[in-house]
């Protein structure tokens, strides 16, 4: 097993294409190391990214905020700005793992290692973000919502690299939310997850809703149904049982040591309705 | 039964809650605990296992392994004796299988090399062929007839002919007539329950090292609850005489009755004997949980009669338990306790036990009756919602008290349940208000208690300090409790004692510490050192005033003279006396060695408040009160920490652990992400009351505390969650998923 700590996204793309064996990147390693030491993988080459300048910074860009590939969620966390504009995005990138875990873990691991479970994943694709990619053929753009395919897949061709996620602006009455269940209270993977941004009316109805949903199918879905439901309502209870409905239709989860099938779709629909009412608050609707 | 060695006094040491003697060295990380032993020349060993639950093995071969460069000695069961005695084959064939494995996970081969990475990479290198046999890893399954058949040939006579061969023992319990019983109910209930097998979860994995010597001597160092029964299995495995063998016991990071047998300690030796170099071992979490010892998996129907008033007319109970691959006596514990908490005219219970293909249960704190009183329990809380009853009430009408004929056959002596429940109805928590969608939920427990072999030296020092030591690993602060014993019955400070665990060599027998016998047992065999120290005292004393022994007496740590009559001499201190032993005869010791009887038994009663978040199925427990009888506390901190670790441990098996195993009988869950103990922000302050009826077979009144804890909590939780779900379950764990379906159902 070889060990590269890249200086640039360009030299951590070139060795991963040139490397015809098993890869990885080392972003916080919380999956990686772990993966390691269980013997589930034996990389012939694993990439550190953590040295490339700027990948580990959170800087303003067009209203929004690009976050780099190597910010830890602790420091994600801690950042007063991103915090105000989307609270969902961190309350998810925050419930990773424990206090030791938030100082190395970071969303784009979370992404990128394709569980449908990762608890960072719903609020980002909930909040339309996107991925900038280097890759051996240069860089490109594209939405989070298409980088994972299935369990422990990606999109991503061979040799690239995800160098940072961008949040766009948002107007003022906009917020977001995500909420897990888990057995316990921490420490835990999710059962069943959901992500609901809104952005509301003067009149405080439901102007837009994007209504995410986690470990209910072998990627993370985008319940479309769900948010349109929401639009022009004030999520009433008729409404909100109409839009967990549509959540539990579009569920398609796995029975396993974790849930059952039954459990995941309803309690999937659930969490959808509680999401969305923190949301609304959040964006500071009031019925 | 001792019944008679209590005897009231003024402590002055006991019931102090004292800094703890392994504090410093374990939250600075000196604790040498199993796996931080390490010897000159030491290789490294990695066990490779079965991944089926049932197959025979054909053949293996190591020979690949053999060659790989840095092995040192491979081993598979062809290499370890054939035994003779069945109890022993059992439990080596449980550590390296012959001819069969009878579990995911069970071990086959095993390799020492120079490092892990080579062992690992060997472990790869041998090819074992297996003829896949069908399996079977539920007990219900497992006893009905045409059941794959894990061991031929082990049911013994009790067994009623015409049972699965699956069954190895039964057992039966009460007294009474039951039918007379059951017609005299104004309701009688019959529900069936089933409970997971759960994990003791302790955070050390099995670590062990042996050296053994071209001369035939060897060392064991190893993470155990027992370092002379590991001594006793090793020695009868290795066919080596116990005074060569000698084992030393480390620093213990839990074992809950886990580590009251050997897994891997055998491996170890007969790999350090064929390698002529020591030999490391240690488990990684994946092994613990797949091929350590845990509870048993239990299935059991239960039959209560109750008038409209609460009186309980007749109880029967069926417990099917399954304690793995090898036969396990645990059925009969869960068929004594099951109603010991009650004074019943007509009672019965009835056990078996069932081989299944999952690992072989050990001891997890009161094994056997959690589950047995858990279905007990349970069936009780739903007559008393059917008839309206106060729960509380209906314990104490039907309570045991002094001079009950227990269930399990014996009459009670003094015992503190009447007084637990008084305890439990006066507090506070029993009269808070519930807000609507909250339960509140209650269950009494029960726990023999066990007293034992125990050998105790108590050296007193030539500055005045003293040293006792004792054969017994620490797994719950006995090291502290001991302490204060020694210093009450010398009448000096805790602070000038400090006891220590010796090894098998430095000692005579010293039982497990398990059954809660060690605080009760060595305690009782310090005190009775300290006392043979003090006669030693005492005639020095005399010795030095030229009076009689006997006009010596023991007092306030010192002595003196007993009455004007011995003579006119200032009090002699323990330093005193001892600063001039040199001169009197030598050094001063006392010892006491015993197979303890009198261990009195501890009831328990549990309150827990908890909240069903009616739309996932999710619990949380909101306030949670445990009231045990400590006899005397001889450390209140730390018998508070048993009944708090108890709770806990009773409250995640209610809750979320269990054993989940496929299709393919593979264990699914072998990780602490899967397997569900609660974390710290799951669970509110566990509140304790203490209660204090003395044992009459203890000089101090002592009780074993250990186990009773982990007992009333899964029917409490059980009736707290049914009570705010509205609906009855009956299965464990009420994990969030079954709530939920129950529910909606
Ligand atoms: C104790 C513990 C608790 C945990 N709890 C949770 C939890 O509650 N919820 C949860 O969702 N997860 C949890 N995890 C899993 C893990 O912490 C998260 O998935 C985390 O976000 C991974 O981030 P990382 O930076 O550590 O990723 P790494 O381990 O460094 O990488 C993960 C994967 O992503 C790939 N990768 C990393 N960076 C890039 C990049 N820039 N471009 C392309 N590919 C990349 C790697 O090749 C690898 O396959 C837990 C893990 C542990 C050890």
């Amino acid at each position: 097993m070889r060990y590269l700590a890249a200086k640039t996204a360009g030299e951590a793309a070139a060795a991963l294409a040139a490397e015809p064996g098993l890869t990885r990147i080392l972003a916080g390693g919380t999956d990686v190391l772990v993966q390691l030491k269980s013997g589930l993988v034996e990389p012939a080459l694993i990439v550190d990214i953590k040295q490339i300048p700027g990948i580990a910074e959170i800087v303003a860009e067009d209203g929004g905020y690009r976050i780099g590939a190597a910010v830890p969620n602790a420091v994600l966390g801690e950042h007063a700005g991103v915090v105000a504009m989307w609270p969902g995005v961190v309350e998810g990138a925050n419930l990773i793992g424990s206090t030791q875990v938030q100082g190395r873990c970071t969303m784009v691991g979370n992404l990128c290692n394709g569980s449908p479970a990762g608890d960072a994943v719903p609020g980002l694709i909930a909040a339309n973000a996107v991925a900038r990619i280097v890759g051996p053929n240069g860089q490109r753009d594209l939405p989070v919502a298409d980088i994972p395919t299935g369990p422990g897949k990606t999109s991503l061709a061979k040799g690239e690299v995800i160098t940072s996620v961008f949040l766009p602006a948002r107007p003022a009455r906009a917020s977001d939310a995500y909420l897990r269940f888990i057995p316990r209270t921490e420490m835990d993977i999710a059962v069943a997850s959901a992500a609901v941004s809104l952005e509301l009316n003067a009149d405080d109805t439901v102007k837009a809703a994007r209504v995410v949903l986690g470990a209910v199918a072998p990627t993370v879905i985008v319940a479309e149904e769900a948010g349109r439901i929401c639009v022009g309502s004030k999520l009433d209870e008729a409404t909100l049982a109409r839009m967990a409905a549509a959540c539990e239709a579009v569920a398609k989860p796995i029975d396993d040591k974790r849930g059952t099938v039954a459990f995941r779709t309803k309690t999937a629909g659930t969490l959808a309705k509680r999401a969305a009412l923190t949301a609304y608050t959040r964006a500071g609707g009031t019925k | 039964m001792a019944f008679d060695e209590y005897q009231k006094r003024e402590f002055k040491q006991v019931g102090k809650r004292v800094r703890r003697p392994d504090g410093v060295d374990k939250v600075t990380g000196r604790a040498m605990y199993g796996a931080d032993a390490t010897a000159p020349g030491m290789l490294w060993a990695r066990i490779l296992r079965s991944p089926h639950a049932h197959a025979r093995i054909r053949s293996i071969d190591t020979s690949a392994a053999m060659a790989l460069k840095g092995v040192r000695a491979v081993l598979t069961g062809a290499d370890l004796p054939d035994q003779e005695d069945v109890f022993i084959r059992d439990v080596q064939n449980n550590c390296m299988a012959k001819d069969k494995v009878l579990y995911d996970g069970h071990a086959v081969a095993a390799v020492a090399a120079v490092d892990i990475a080579t062992a690992k990479a060997a472990l790869k290198l041998i090819k074992v062929d297996y003829e896949i046999l069908p399996h079977v890893t539920d007990v219900d399954k497992a006893m009905a007839p045409g059941a794959p058949v894990v061991l031929d040939g082990r049911s013994l006579e009790s067994v009623p002919a015409g049972m699965s061969a699956n069954v190895t023992e039964h057992a039966e319990f009460g007294h009474g007539d039951l039918g007379a019983g059951f017609a005299k109910a104004d309701m009688v209930l019959e529900r069936s329950y089933k409970t997971p097998t759960a994990h003791q979860g302790y955070i050390e994995p099995h670590a062990a090292l042996a050296s053994v010597t071209s001369d035939g001597k060897a060392e064991l160092w190893c993470c155990t609850q027992g370092q002379f029964y590991v001594r006793t299995l090793c020695a009868a495995i290795m066919g080596m005489e116990a005074s060569q063998l000698r084992v030393t016991a480390s620093e213990i990071g839990g074992g809950f009755g886990g580590k009251t047998t050997v897994f891997i300690e055998p491996v170890a030796l007969a790999l350090a004997r064929k390698a002529g170099r020591p030999v490391k071992l240690v488990m990684n979490r994946d092994e613990v949980f797949r091929a350590t010892g845990p509870t048993v998996h239990s299935s059991m129907d239960v039959k209560i009669g109750m008038t409209k008033d609460g009186r309980i007319t007749a109880a029967e109970a069926k417990l099917r338990y399954s304690g793995g691959a090898f036969p396990s006596g645990t059925h009969s514990f869960g068929a004594q306790a099951a109603f010991a908490a009650y004074d019943l005219a007509a009672v019965r219970s009835y056990s078996w036990n069932v081989l299944t293909n999952r690992p072989k249960e050990a001891a997890y704190r009161a094994p056997g009756a959690p589950q047995a009183i858990y279905a007990v329990e349970a069936t009780i809380d739903e007559l008393c919602q059917h008839f309206g009853l106060d729960p509380l009430d209906v314990r104490l009408k039907n309570a045991a008290r002094k001079g009950t004929k227990s269930s399990y056959g014996p009459t009670f002596p003094d015992i503190g349940l009447v007084a637990t429940l008084e305890a439990a109805k006066a507090h506070p928590h029993y009269s808070a208000p519930l807000e609507p969608g909250q339960g509140r939920g209650i269950s009494c427990g029960f726990w023999f208690n066990f007293g034992g072999n125990s050998c105790v030296s108590l050296n007193i020092n030539t500055d005045g300090t003293v040293g006792v030591t004792e054969g017994n690993p620490d797994i719950g602060g006995s090291r502290a409790s001991i302490s204060l014993m020694a210093a009450e019955e010398l009448g000096i400070d805790y602070d000038r004692v400090r006891t220590i665990v010796a090894d098998t060599s430095s000692l005579g027998y010293n039982d497990v510490t398990d059954g809660s016998r060690v605080t009760f047992a060595v305690g009782l065999a310090t005190i009775k050192a300290a006392r043979d120290a003090v006669r030693v005292m005492c005639e020095r004393a005399a010795k030095i005033w030229g009076i009689d022994a006997d006009a010596v007496e023991w007092k306030d740590g010192a002595a003196v003279p007993a009455g004007p009559n011995a003579g006119k001499f200032p009090p002699m201190t323990l330093a005193e006396i001892a600063a001039v032993s040199f001169e009197t005869g030598g050094p001063i010791a006392g010892h006491h060695e015993v197979n303890v009887d009198g261990a009195g038994v501890s009831f328990g009663v549990h309150i827990v408040d908890i909240e069903v978040d009616k739309e996932t199925g999710a619990t949380k427990v909101l306030r949670y009160t445990v009231f045990q009888d400590a006899g005397k506390a001889v450390h209140p901190s730390y018998v508070e920490g048993q009944m708090q670790g108890g709770a806990v441990q009773g409250i995640g098996w209610a809750l979320n652990e269990e054993y989940i195993y496929g299709e393919d009988g593979r264990l699914q869950n072998p990780t602490f992400l899967d397997y569900r103990v609660p974390v710290a922000s799951d669970l509110p302050m566990i509140d304790t009351v203490i209660l204090e009826i003395p044992n009459p077979g203890h000089p101090y009144g002592v009780r074993g505390v250990g186990e009773t804890g982990i007992v009333p909590p899964l029917a409490a939780i059980t009736n707290a969650v049914c009570r705010s779900a509205g609906v009855r379950m009956h299965e464990l764990p009420m994990s969030p998923p079954r709530v939920l379906k129950a529910l909606s159902a």
